[in-house]
């Protein structure tokens, strides 16, 4: 019941079975976050004291067949059944290689229900260091964990804490950055529609280690869902005095308030973040000082991603050793991934560090689809790079990547196939970036802009030979005069692309071809005779009367007339007209 | 950038008056005025009016300024910078086409195209001029896996082609008439 499910019709079937199961004690019915199987949406977990079956590709109309055989009659309708006792069945290949800690309760248990993330060790974590743990050991486990900051960072999540704990001052401040504003990115969407309360957990345990007794989480507009989970869970634990004074009779008081975003992705950067708490535009300002020393309203804050907070509980639990038990040397423990794009089965992954990226397109994720070529991944949104299919082979490793010219990022992972241009998406990530940057900077501000007409020149057949070093000049130059994050990481799809496939902008500039067959202005339409059935909608819509063809007649383009709109590819109801 | 600062200049110079002498606010009822009075209530307070109009009057900026002491200048610098908010009264359904990076490489520029051309609006003039479309484009909804993706007002419609979105358009169409 994450908004994804809910848009695949989740919200009907949830209303079915209740409807079906009535008042009877015998079963019960309840929503859950996101299984991370966003592919196979609706889905439907069955325990039947037994197993525990998994259905997927659920309708109203199976929910109805899937009650009376398994719940009434014990008979599973094994047709349907995706994955069995987490250990089985058709989509198991998805689940194999995952670890869960931060998704650990997504999928799992009722996110509205405090009782429920009580039962699996909930708010232990900070029992346990309530009773009895310095500050200062609740910092020395996270620096032995070797967690880093899953907002893209990757800076030691230990020795931040360490810092702000360090800075002195009776008021300091705790903020979770939950903007997500990397476009392709929803793993922390599904962690706090999903099991907000660990995140709430985890920020209880920084406020305690580093000395602040007030938190913020800044959680963007565009996921409604989210914000209202947390306002809720936020209400209910005041009600039950485990937040505000005096927190299980410990002393340590916290008070926790949700601030929504507005519209920009800037103020996913921490400086910019905590100028629009305050109220004001979200201009990031020049560090030092940082956060630790000088952050919201001028006191020293911690400030930390979803993915970060919500493995802090697992951490303390379970012990530092256990989570540094997987990754790699420098890089430790799990990390989440939305994987969409060209993915067959695109959706949540949570995997070790260490992974190769060819595990996680092929193995979990089933390969490309429509058995199209792998031509490579995406990685970091607008601040990252592309990484081409023949070097999948490199380990999801903070350093490893970053040595390609790509960054991990927050885990937005967008795989691209043979169809995809990689000259228009590097326009798209610079238009992205161009439209987001706060105007501070000249050299973001002009600089990006530059380089945007540049890549539209190219992407409509106008480029030339001196644009590519032009690009990379005002590249370096927007890298080095820039004072925040976007500004300096803007450049970083297009350098990737130069470097990787820097045979698709020569394919632009010299041929006037797009070896991908997407950009409009450098492809022909071509209508296949063989599908084309004459029904005439083209040609009817065409806005320079390009098409002609008798009624139930295969229909044809002239290409001298022909404006490339796209409209005829648009309204072809029988895919008859393709892009050559 | 220039021609934004000069425009925003001229509102304050011409509307700068007080409205408020009573504390008979119009978008806020007195214990929110008596609560929110910080000036980083402002945002919060913006988010209000927004979702309660579907815009930002004018009116309102004059009230924040009354109620927290920040400077309409200031609350106008807010609400250009911020994208979820709009100065214009929106149509009755607000599509936002999503144009997040899994969305554009399954093609939402296409369906964006279709959505504009079958309501005949565009970049600059984003309502329908019977007042019941507004079409925005926002960065990403997080719906990524089942892309390309569209909100209809609080509704979000998935896996969209161009003949699934025509049928959209006619569906809340229809819907409107009756």
């Amino acid at each position: 019941m994450a908004t994804c499910g809910v848009s695949a019709g989740a919200e009907k079937i949830l209303g079915k079975l209740k409807g079906l199961a009535g008042s009877s004690t015998a079963v019960s019915v309840s929503a859950t976050g996101c299984i991370g199987m966003c592919y196979r949406e609706p889905l439907v977990e069955v325990s039947d004291g037994n197993s525990v079956f998994l259905y997927g590709d659920v309708t109203e109309e199976r929910a109805e067949k899937i009650f009376a055989s398994h719940v009434n009659d014990n008979k599973s309708v094994d047709e349907w059944v995706i994955v069995k006792d987490h250990a089985s069945g058709e989509e198991f290949d998805y689940l194999k290689k995952q670890v869960k800690i931060v998704l650990r309760n997504c999928g799992v248990i009722d996110p509205d229900s405090l009782d429920e993330y009580i039962n699996r060790d909930g708010y232990k974590a900070i029992k346990k260091i309530l009773a009895g743990m310095t500050s200062e050991q609740v910092i020395e486990m996270m620096l032995a964990s070797g967690l880093r900051g899953r907002g893209g960072g990757g800076f030691p999540t230990g020795l931040k804490w360490k810092f702000a704990s360090q800075s002195k001052g009776p008021k300091k401040y705790v903020i979770c950055n939950a903007d997500e504003g990397d476009p392709g990115a929803f793993m922390d969407r599904s962690v706090l529609e999903g099991d907000p309360h660990s995140v709430i957990e985890g920020m209880m345990i920084c406020g305690y280690a580093i000395g602040a007794s007030e938190g913020y989480i800044y959680c963007r507009a565009e996921y409604p869902m989210a914000v209202r989970r947390l306002q809720q869970s936020i209400a209910i634990l005041e009600q039950k005095g485990m937040l505000g004074d005096n927190i299980f009779s410990s002393g340590f008081s916290f008070r926790l308030t949700v601030k929504e975003g507005a519209g920009a992705f800037v103020c996913g950067e921490e400086t910019a973040l905590m100028s629009s708490i305050e109220g004001k535009r979200g201009t990031p300002k020049v560090r030092p000082p940082y956060p630790a020393v000088k952050g919201l309203f001028g006191k020293p804050t911690n400030i930390n991603n979803v993915e970060t907070f919500a493995s802090v509980p697992w951490i303390i639990l379970n012990g530092p050793e256990k989570y540094a038990a997987y990754g790699t040397e420098k890089s430790k423990g799990t990390k989440v991934f939305a994987i969409a794009g060209k993915a067959r089965k695109a959706g949540l992954v949570e995997v070790p560090m260490g992974i190769t990226i060819n595990e996680i397109v092929n193995d979990i994720c089933g390969g490309i689809k429509g058995g199209k070529k792998f031509k490579g991944v995406q990685m970091g949104g607008p601040s990252g790079g592309c990484i081409p299919a023949a070097l999948a082979g490199t380990r999801i490793d903070y350093e490893e990547i970053t040595k390609l010219g790509a960054i991990m990022g927050s885990g937005g992972m967008i795989v691209v196939d043979e169809d995809t241009c990689m000259v228009e998406l590097a326009r798209f990530f610079l238009a992205f970036t161009q439209n987001e940057s706060c105007g501070k900077c000249t050299a973001c501000r002009i600089g990006t802009l530059r380089m945007l007409e540049i890549l539209e020149r190219i992407v409509a057949g106008k480029g030339t030979e001196e644009d590519i070093p032009k690009l990379e000049e005002l590249a370096q130059y927007i890298g080095k005069a820039s004072s925040c994050g976007l500004g300096v990481t803007a450049p970083n799809p297009v350098l990737t692309t130069l470097k990787y496939f820097r045979d698709e902008y020569m394919a632009h500039i010299r041929d006037h071809v797009c070896p991908a067959h997407s950009c409009a202005a450098l492809v022909k339409f071509v209508i296949n005779p063989d599908a084309c059935t004459g029904c005439t909608l083209c040609a009817r819509g065409c806005p320079t009367k390009a098409i002609s063809g008798e009624v139930k007649k295969p229909h044809v383009v002239d290409e001298a007339k022909c404006v490339k709109c796209g409209k005829c590819f648009t309204v072809c109801n029988f895919n008859a007209i393709r892009k050559d | 950038m220039g021609c934004r600062r000069i425009y925003y200049y001229l509102i304050c110079v011409v509307k700068g008056d007080k409205v408020l002498n009573d504390t008979a606010y119009r978008f806020f009822s007195p214990e929110v005025a008596a609560a929110k009075t910080h000036k980083s209530d402002v945002i919060p307070l913006l988010q209000k009016v927004q979702v309660e109009n579907g815009f930002v009057p004018v009116e309102a900026i004059h009230e924040i300024s009354d109620i927290t002491g920040a400077a309409e200048s200031d609350i106008y610098s807010v609400v250009t910078f911020y994208k979820q908010f709009r100065l214009k009264a929106p149509g009755k359904y607000l599509i936002k086409v999503c144009d997040g990076t899994a969305c554009h490489v399954n093609d939402s520029m296409l369906l964006l195209d279709v959505i504009r051309e079958e309501l005949k609006v565009d970049e600059s003039n984003d309502t329908t001029d019977d007042g019941l479309f507004t079409v925005e484009t926002v960065a990403c909804l997080g719906c990524c896996s089942i892309g390309p993706v569209l909100f209809l007002n609080e509704d979000v419609h998935g896996k969209l082609t161009a003949q699934s979105v025509r049928k959209l358009l006619k569906e809340y169409r229809r819907k409107a008439q009756n």
